[in-house]
């Protein structure tokens, strides 16, 4: 009996300690994962893919590269109208997150040009802040 | 001693234990597995030889008629002896739409060539979602309008049907995109009963869901000569 209490404890103390340090560890390096979960996946999908030809994938897409420039603002107020991705056309509008910061969108996006197989520059904060400047006349009043 | 007797009872529990959680699960994935009926229940008392006899009535889809992507009309004679998948979104939905279909397209790639299920999907912004609407949001799903139908109506048969699905829908300002809805798969047998609910937003369940259709379809009888080949 004094033997599997034992076993418990420590299997306790174990969990405890790999729970704790996955909090500290992770916290700050997977809100652009948690984010996109909460904000882009519904529509990108988890893997990044897309939806067929309705909605265009962010994995691969040279549209990240194309128009780095205007990735944040997008974001941001959101696009309607068309657009080509990797040479396809798609035409579904896509929400803005205006209530999302600059540092949020910074994490989103270098999650973005990480994760899927993509492996384009990360942003930093203050090209974030440049780029929403340039469409700060969007933002409501 | 005693403790030997108690570690070989508490050996062969364990054993009697698995030996059912293993049939449990091999029920569970068999295509015999029954599924249930559901919605409210009601009693019809007909005679008989002069006998009173009392049945149950499963809650039934009544008839339905809706426009699909091809202008043509889709009615409960369309789904006459299929089972169909069907659910409810609008094409300009942000929140969880694209996930449903996703998900929904991977139950019409497992069945595509089966013309004995059908899929069925209400659109609940008819006022947006045209024909045309949903002649080109089908167009980019590359899917078949045999097999897959995007339906639109009057707004309120729409909801009133979605209501005998057991689904909720409703417009919602304060929601993104301006409805709410649920994200439910709805299975449906041959005789328009509901035979199960799935959340079809969650792999795991619409898995299950696509475990679960065969289980109504009448087994085929050259199953057995194309397993031996």
């Amino acid at each position: 009996m004094l033997i599997k209490t034992k076993i418990l404890l420590y299997g306790a103390g174990i969990a405890a300690l790999l729970t704790l340090t996955r909090c500290f560890y992770s916290d700050k390096q997977n809100e652009g994962e948690r984010l996109y979960t909460q904000y882009c996946a519904n529509c990108h999908m988890d893997d990044g893919s897309g939806l067929r030809n309705l909605i265009p994938p962010l994995a691969g897409a040279d549209y990240l590269e194309n128009h780095r420039d205007e990735l944040a603002c997008i974001i941001q107020h959101g696009q309607t109208g068309n657009i080509v991705v990797n040479g396809k056309n798609y035409n579904q509008g896509m929400p803005g997150f205006e209530h999302l910061s600059k540092g949020q969108i910074t994490n989103i996006l270098n999650y973005v040009q990480t994760n899927f197989g993509n492996n384009n520059p990360r942003f930093s904060i203050q090209e974030v802040e440049k780029q929403l400047f340039k469409c700060r006349h969007l933002l409501e009043q | 001693m005693e403790r030997n007797k108690l570690s070989t009872l508490f050996s062969a529990l364990l054993l009697g234990l698995s030996a059912l959680g293993w049939q449990a699960c091999s029920q569970g994935n068999s295509e015999t597995s029954d599924l249930p009926y559901l919605g409210e229940r009601q009693l019809v008392q007909r005679e008989v030889d002069g006998q009173q006899v009392t049945d149950t009535a499963y809650h039934r889809i009544p008839d339905f008629a809706f426009i699909n992507q091809d202008s043509q009309v889709v009615t409960s004679l369309t789904v006459q002896d299929k089972v169909y998948v069907t659910d409810f979104f609008f094409t300009t939905c942000p929140t969880i739409c694209p996930k449903m279909k996703s998900q929904m397209l991977r139950i019409y790639e497992a069945f595509e060539d089966d013309p004995r299920v059908m899929l069925l999907s209400h659109t609940i912004d008819p006022k947006h979602d045209t024909v045309a609407v949903l002649r080109d949001y089908a167009d980019r799903l590359q899917v078949n309008s045999d097999k897959w139908h995007f339906v639109t109506g009057e707004k309120d048969s729409i909801y009133s049907i979605a209501l005998q699905y057991m689904v909720s829908a409703m417009e919602d300002e304060e929601e993104p995109g301006g409805f709410v809805h649920s994200g439910a798969f709805v299975l449906v047998d041959q005789n328009r009963h509901v035979r199960g609910i799935y959340d079809g937003t969650d792999p795991a369940q619409v898995d299950r869901l696509i475990r679960d259709i065969p289980a109504l379809l009448p087994k085929k009888k050259k199953k057995k000569d194309a397993d031996k080949n």
